[in-house]
């Protein structure tokens, strides 16, 4: 489904990102960990043509990133607050988002009230505007929009970070039925190790920019990144 | 203590990055501080004289102390609409081993020297040096300088109590607009007891002490209630306002521009700094009053082209000149939507083009001045629809400033570059050159359909402009990415 293919980016001499190859099939949830300045965010922004790779491409779906806008259409995405426009109220933004991804009323609707138990009854409903929400709750609402019209892929920076822990329990729940049911290739960033053990099929840990490891998670994967990361 | 603040105030100042880093723009923007500084400057120094030969009989003194209370209590108003306590600066500290009488003091002290404190000052200082000049009793003037520093001051931290309570600024507003409808329409004339008020200061300099104690008590009476509020759900609350959600399904109707459309309408409502300059746009229509009324600009005719542009333009000059920047804080996720970016840019020109159009709908009542007259705004607007939405667009793809729309409105410059400077070139200057050379060798109404046919030309080319603007945007995607992705 997507391809990084020595990809780089320096800034003048330094260099903050420099991935040989990485292969991500359909359907695969994959994990991305690694220290601040690891390149996680960097990495993400490739992918999403918001910023440029010095070297090397990544195609989406046989679409060179850089060169195409065709990926657009079936990737959904939340980076961070910026995604999110702050005047508006969480059902303008889902609107918004919706129209641009070709949904009408009826499909946004429904799409949202599958989602009414990870809302918590905090997000829709509630007459404010997405400034005014806590930051749990901007994420809550950025990650739903990023699911929006039925993308093939969806990326997450950092999704867990923020969140209650019952709104951490059930965003690991959709991200798996995502996976496992709708065959979506989900990629996600984290800090919290055990959070993304339990969610990914696969861990890729960076470290200043670089690969350092590439694991297909098992049982022993939580120790195996404790204590990479204790050393 | 006070050594640590001012550090601060000191860092601020110079590490916001609107203080920028082009140095061209910060020669620029010097040159307009000291541009206005010389106006009120000379206004200052020369106001004397004109009210000398104006009126030969009166003491340019007197007339100005008549004139006072309308300045103080529109003083009052604009600094209502305008100026808030910036309490919220303090909340970093509130949590440091840092009495919180220090805190309310720095704040309140800080307003001391706010800019709004200075403006009027430009005009006070000059005309008070040139009383003396011409001979006044230096003590008298001083006096009455001290007086005027005073009141400021008084003016200041009344508005800080005043502030939010639209009871009090709706009593204000209606005083001093009924001082005005009295004095105009009665023989109540409230001027007279404001020129015996500050008279007297003059005469007795000793009274200046008055609004001096005045102004101590307010600082006072502020310092006490601020001091029972520094509290994090009281004065140093972020405050959340209830969405108001308007219905605007009638956008639909526009295709699929609808959807930016919509999000466009909501900008400029929900945002304080978007919403001045709309409002600020029907204050343009006014502009013609100005000058269609004056002798003097009746001959030229290249400068009430000028003002006639201004009249239908002033929402598309206002919000046009920082496109995209609006929507800076949200550009790296529409630059990851599906979408085509002519859409995005559609909406802005449809935007700028129907204000424009409403704008001149309401200017018909300019006709009383004459079909010559009507007849340029008509030209005007037709060169805004036509030239001007498409070149505020391209202009656009130069701004590199992010805009942080939760930042107040009045005199918010964020966003601000050469960009916005060297624009006004083609904008006015451009037009009013076609005028003026038509009008010159050939005469005869051949300036207005020139200007008026550039606008055609735009018109038709639309398609044509709109594509170049589109790679243009597409082209310098990146940076643009990069340049709002940092902090205003």
């Amino acid at each position: 489904m997507i391809t990084i293919n020595t990809v780089s980016k320096k800034y003048g001499q330094a260099e903050v990102l420099n991935v040989e190859k990485i292969e991500i099939p359909r359907g695969q949830s994959f994990g991305l960990v690694g220290n601040n300045g690891a390149g996680k965010t960097t990495l993400f922004n490739i992918l999403l043509d918001l910023i440029r790779p010095t070297t090397g491409e990544i195609t989406n779906n046989n679409v060179v990133v850089n060169k195409s806008e065709e990926w657009k259409s079936f990737t959904g995405s939340f980076i961070d607050e910026s995604f999110l426009i702050g005047y508006l109220t969480p059902e303008e933004y889902f609107d918004f988002i919706g129209d641009l991804r070709g949904m009408n009323k009826a499909d946004i609707t429904s799409f949202l009230s599958q989602f009414d138990e990870f809302f918590n009854g905090e997000i829709l409903g509630k007459k404010k505007y997405l400034r005014d929400l806590s930051k749990g709750n901007q994420k809550k609402a950025g990650i739903i929009a990023a699911m929006m019209g039925n993308p093939q892929v969806v990326i997450l920076d950092e999704p867990f970070a923020n969140l209650d822990p019952t709104t951490q329990i059930r965003l690991k729940k959709i991200i798996k039925t995502l996976t496992d049911k709708e065959d979506v290739t989900v990629l996600v960033s984290s800090h919290d190790l055990s959070h993304v053990t339990e969610v990914c099929e696969r861990i890729v840990v960076l470290e200043k920019g670089n690969l350092v490891k590439d694991i297909n998670t098992s049982q022993e994967t939580l120790k195996e990144l404790e204590s990479y990361f204790s050393a | 203590m006070i050594k640590h603040f001012l550090k601060l105030e000191w860092k601020q100042f110079f590490r916001s990055a609107s203080f920028g880093k082009s140095i061209a723009l910060k020669i620029i923007m010097g040159f307009f501080v000291l541009y206005f500084i010389a106006i009120f400057l000379s206004i200052g120094i020369g106001g004397y004289f004109i009210l000398k030969k104006t009126f030969p009989e009166q003491d340019p003194l007197q007339i100005v102390n008549s004139m006072l209370i309308f300045a103080i209590l529109g003083d009052l108003i604009f600094r209502y609409l305008m100026q808030k306590l910036p309490v919220m600066n303090i909340k970093p500290l509130l949590i440091l081993p840092i009495k919180k009488d220090k805190l309310v003091h720095y704040v309140l002290g800080k307003s001391a020297f706010s800019g709004f404190n200075f403006l009027s000052l430009f005009f006070y200082i000059p005309f008070a040096i040139v009383l003396i000049g011409q001979g006044y009793n230096l003590l008298s003037v001083l006096g009455w300088l001290f007086a005027m520093i005073f009141i400021i001051q008084a003016v200041n931290f009344l508005n800080f109590l005043i502030n939010k309570d639209n009871r009090v600024f709706a009593f204000i507003a209606t005083l001093l607009v009924s001082l005005i409808a009295l004095q105009k329409f009665t023989s109540f004339d409230v001027s007279i007891y404001s020129q015996q008020v500050f008279d007297g200061i003059a005469a007795n300099p000793i009274l200046a002490l008055i609004p001096f104690v005045i102004a101590v008590v307010l600082y006072y009476v502020n310092y006490k209630q601020l001091r029972e509020r520094v509290y994090l759900d009281d004065v140093v609350s972020v405050k959340t306002e209830e969405a108001n959600t308007a219905d605007l399904s009638w956008t639909e109707r526009l295709g699929d521009v609808a959807p930016f459309i919509k999000n466009d309408i909501r900008l400029i409502w929900r945002n304080k700094r978007t919403k001045t300059v709309f409002l600020m746009s029907f204050l343009f229509l006014f502009y013609g009053l100005v000058f269609f009324t004056q002798e003097t600009y009746q001959e030229n005719s290249a400068m009430l082209m000028f003002d006639s542009l201004f009249i239908t333009g002033g929402f598309a000059l206002n919000y046009g000149q920082f496109i995209p920047a609006w929507d800076s804080s949200h550009y790296k996720m529409l630059m990851s939507q599906s979408f085509r970016y002519r859409k995005f840019l559609e909406s802005k020109w449809f935007l700028m083009v129907a204000m424009t159009s409403i704008l001149y709908f309401m200017s018909i009542p300019y006709l009383y001045f004459g079909t010559k007259i009507f007849l340029m705004i008509t030209c005007g607007a037709i060169f805004n629809i036509g030239f001007n939405s498409l070149f505020l667009l391209y202009a656009g793809s130069f701004n590199r400033k992010r805009i942080d729309l939760t930042k107040g409105g009045f005199g918010n410059t964020q966003g601000t570059s050469a960009t916005q400077f060297l624009i006004i070139i083609p904008l006015m200057l451009f037009p009013m050159a076609i005028y003026w050379v038509f009008d010159k060798f050939i005469g005869y109404n051949s300036g207005f359909i020139a200007v008026a046919l550039v606008g055609v030309i735009g018109m038709v080319f639309k398609n044509y402009f709109m594509n170049l603007i589109e790679k243009k945007y597409i082209k310098d995607k990146y940076a643009m990415i990069n340049a709002f992705g940092k902090e205003a």
